[in-house]
């Protein structure tokens, strides 16, 4: 047997060691989202040198800004235990919109607010699908998304390219960030921007805890006496407006407009969101780790490039095995199940 | 302890319908500044409608509130929030993903210059608790903490939203005696600041220790206000039952009568069953026709050890025989083959199907084993139903009716049927009588007497001390998640001794 004497004090360090881990739990998913990104960094420096290049470090934000910023959006709606699957979708529309407009010759300043108007009303029609009718989110907005893709067709078949001038001008805005000459696009600051108006609207607002409060249990949120249904209404809506600023994004980024941009883009979001830590079952996680999210993916698509023999499906082979491995973090860390 | 001071809150003659039933009819109560006050009755006597109408979730059919002596109508939770009247459930109805400090001022939340300061809202959670002189970590999440804890944050987020009444609905049946003294600490403490506390409770020894006055509700009516110091627990319970107050004494010799068959070979043999995490490996015999009693504390691994015997989950070590043969615990269906029954603790969600009726609820188990294929004939059917409904007082007792629309204490009781159809060989009760009025814990344990006397073997878990040592011929100690001791019931066997055996952790 222990002597009595160190027995309590080697069970007192041990518990005191387990408190801390326990009380700063929430943060693990995250963190380990960010070592991820920088494993990620360290095996393609290791492999190809000029991955460590600051440009090319930035231009995964360059080349992702539009997933960021469905990332946001997807991310308001997970916390608040709903899902998105129309965000895709709005951003094709979104492009369409936006081609389509100036084709008709409609001054650009007018086509980007359209733009962004037409994909915010989409997720507030969702928003109050499921809130006021009780509909499964994940009903509602698979509706949403063949509603959306379907009005892009009616819109045109084909694709529709842009040659405005404002357009090409913004797209081709390079804004400096290192003294090297390294830059960022205007599309990923405006991405890096919304993240960051996300995430002080989520930690530093009401309708930001209630997101968390609602994603954690409903009905005790509704009982604290929490504007539920704002909250509900409010994430579709912001995500239907992420989705289509998206789309603006991606229209500056690609120069036209396509029913067919975007497939498939917002299982990516879920899944930037899902592997930066962000549990899907609502309540926990934080926009940082959407943001990391989609780095990595874009981190990964980066040693794809930089390999050049393989297919670039192996992207989605890596993200795949990604999102296993981090659902199984959530489970390994996930609060004790319910009595 | 008599005030003069205007009630609180004062509800007369509230009436309320529901389809097809009159829930109240006639009652009320009078709260005071102050004062702790218990709200007593049956299941099905009407304390919860009483408690919804005062904050706000039923509207009354007619009948008069005046909270502070000015006559209101409550429109909703919120509204009763806003009156003054806070509400701590049964069920914690906090957001378990938040910090405490959060759980306690959401909606009400300190402002920095750059919106919500966590850090401040942090201070002023912090202040609350010590204030109450809680030691409490409030930047951990709340589903961090243990239940105890978590009411203690509902009371603490009542305490910020500065309530003159405060509903506590059955908040200690969940937690055990420690816990239960850190609460009725904080209760008191509010009392003393002239908060008016209403305590819907179970556990009769709890009035009598926190609470100055009474009210006894039945049938929906009221039967009358009491002052705690005047009236004994006995004439509590014949206030509360009316005509059926003798059940309890007759059942007093129920299990005693019976001279336990100490010769009889053990049906089932448990040796070295174990899992981690769960319960540390322990043996045990269980003989036909014996009432085993489990006891311990909250979490001593009671539920933990019967699960094992059962396949519901599975264990690490060790194995059971039936008869001197081995039974495989992967799954239950082997345990079921061999004459097992379990009744579990958690009745909504691992028991009963809420919208099959009665009938269907009682012969699941039986046709689960006979196979789907092979539907018990209409006949047979109506009359197990029948016989079992009549065999157990299940109210009321229309087949068809809905399980959800019954009672706590009949929907046990359709739980328990369900399993005695099987004709069980041994049958394992984990807290059959947990939130259960008394009328129907009476009859609950009847029915497990006469089942034992039929030559079932029956393991019985309990938190109430007093009731295992009622039933059991034999009693398991445990304590923090082993087996300690075991204890003959041959009358020498009482509550103080089971204690002790508990406290001193089986003198080893």
């Amino acid at each position: 047997m222990t002597p009595p004497s160190t027995l309590p004090a080697l069970s007192a360090a041990v518990s005191r060691s387990r408190d801390l881990l326990e009380g700063r739990r929430r943060f693990i998913p995250v963190s380990m989202a960010g070592l991820v990104l920088v494993l990620v960094f360290v095996v393609g420096s290791l492999r190809y040198s000029g991955f460590l290049d600051p440009q090319v470090v930035l231009n995964l934000a360059v080349n992702n800004s539009f997933l960021i910023v469905l990332a946001v959006g997807v991310t308001f709606v997970i916390l608040a235990g709903g899902i998105d699957l129309s965000t895709g979708a709005v951003l094709a529309l979104s492009t369409m919109i936006c081609a389509w407009l100036l084709r008709e010759g409609w001054p650009p300043l007018l086509v980007i607010p359209a733009a962004l108007l037409a994909g915010t009303a989409i997720g507030l029609a969702q928003g109050c699908i499921i809130h006021f009718y009780g509909v499964q989110p994940f009903i509602a907005t698979l509706g949403g998304m063949f509603f959306a893709r379907g009005l892009c067709f009616v819109i045109s078949t084909e694709s529709i390219p842009i040659s405005d001038p404002l357009f090409s001008a913004l797209a081709q805005t390079r804004v400096p960030v290192l003294p090297g000459g390294a830059s960022l696009s205007l599309g990923a600051v405006i991405a890096l921007a919304v993240a960051g108006a996300a995430a002080y609207v989520l930690h530093r607002t009401r309708f930001g805890r209630s997101v968390y409060a609602v994603g954690g249990s409903e009905s005790s949120a509704l009982l604290m006496g929490l504007a539920v249904g704002r909250v509900k209404v409010g994430v579709y809506t912001l995500s239907g407006f992420c989705a289509a600023l998206g789309g603006v994004l991606y229209t500056l980024y690609i120069a036209s407009g396509n029913g067919l941009h975007g497939l498939g883009m917002e299982l990516d979001a879920i899944a930037a969101v899902v592997i930066g830590g962000t549990l899907l079952t609502g309540g926990f996680g934080y926009v940082l780790g959407s943001v990391i999210g989609v780095l990595t993916l874009g981190a990964i698509q980066a040693i794809l490039v930089f390999e050049g023999t393989l297919s670039s499906w192996w992207t989605r082979i890596v993200a795949g095995t990604l999102l296993f491995a981090f659902i199984l973090l959530q489970r390994a860390l996930a609060p004790r199940a319910a009595r | 302890m008599e005030t003069t001071a205007e009630p609180a809150v004062h509800m007369s003659g509230i009436v309320k319908d529901f389809p097809g039933v009159r829930a109240l009819d006639g009652a009320g109560l009078r709260l005071r500044p102050g004062e702790v006050h218990a709200l007593l009755g049956e299941n099905g006597a009407g304390k919860s409608t009483l408690i919804k109408v005062l904050t706000g979730v039923h509207r009354p059919e007619s009948g008069e509130i005046r909270v502070a002596g000015e006559r209101v109508e409550i429109s909703g939770p919120l509204d009763a929030e806003r009156r003054g009247i806070a509400t701590v459930y049964q069920e914690v109805n906090l957001c378990p993903n938040l910090s405490v400090a959060e759980n306690i001022l959401l909606g009400r939340e300190p402002r920095g210059r750059f919106g919500i300061s966590q850090r401040r809202m942090n201070r002023r959670a912090a202040e609350l608790a010590a204030g109450m002189d809680l030691d409490l970590d409030v930047t951990r999440a709340l589903g961090d903490h243990s239940i105890a804890v978590q009411q203690l944050v509902s009371i603490l987020r009542a305490v910020d939203l500065q309530a003159r009444v405060l509903v506590l609905d059955e908040p200690t049946s969940s937690l055990d005696r420690d816990e239960v003294r850190i609460l009725f600490d904080l209760v008191e403490r509010l009392r003393s600041r002239g908060v008016a506390i209403l305590f819907v409770t179970h556990f009769l020894d709890q009035v009598y220790e926190l609470c100055q006055r009474m009210t006894v509700l039945r049938n929906g009516g009221l039967v009358g206000e009491f002052a705690t110091a005047e009236v004994g627990q006995r004439e509590l319970i014949g206030h509360m039952l009316g005509e059926q107050a003798g059940e309890l004494d007759r059942l007093e010799a129920s299990a005693g009568d019976d001279p336990p068959d100490a010769g009889a070979a053990p049906f089932l043999r448990a040796r070295g069953l174990g899992r981690s995490g769960g319960i540390a490996p322990y043996d045990l015999d269980v003989a036909p026709g014996r009432i085993t009693g489990l006891a311990g504390l909250l979490g001593s691994g009671r539920t933990e050890a019967v699960r094992l015997l059962f396949g519901a989950d599975r264990p690490d070590t060790g194995g059971v025989e039936v008869d001197g043969r081995p039974v495989p615990l992967r799954t239950p269906r082997a345990p079921i083959a061999a004459g097992l029954a379990y009744c579990s603790e958690d009745r909504k969600s691992e028991g009963l199907v809420a919208e099959l009726s009665i009938a269907d609820n009682l012969m699941l188990a039986m046709q689960a084993a006979r196979g789907w294929l092979r539907p018990v004939p209409a006949k047979t059917r109506a009359e197990l139903v029948e016989r079992y409904i009549a065999a157990l007082r299940i109210r009321p007792a229309a087949p068809e009716t809905p399980v959800g629309a019954l009672s706590g204490g009949n929907q046990q009781k359709v739980l328990l049927g369900r399993w005695l159809i099987m004709q069980p060989r041994l049958l394992i009760l984990d807290e059959p009588t947990r939130g259960i009025d008394i009328g129907a814990k009476a009859e609950v344990q009847r029915l497990v007497a006469a089942q034992s006397r039929q030559g079932t073997a029956v393991l019985f878990v309990s938190s109430e001390l007093e009731e295992v040592l009622r039933l059991s011929h034999r009693v398991v100690v445990l304590r923090d998640r082993r087996v300690i001791s075991e204890l003959d019931n041959d009358g020498g066997l009482d509550t103080d001794r089971v204690l002790a055996e508990i406290a001193e952790g089986g003198g080893r």
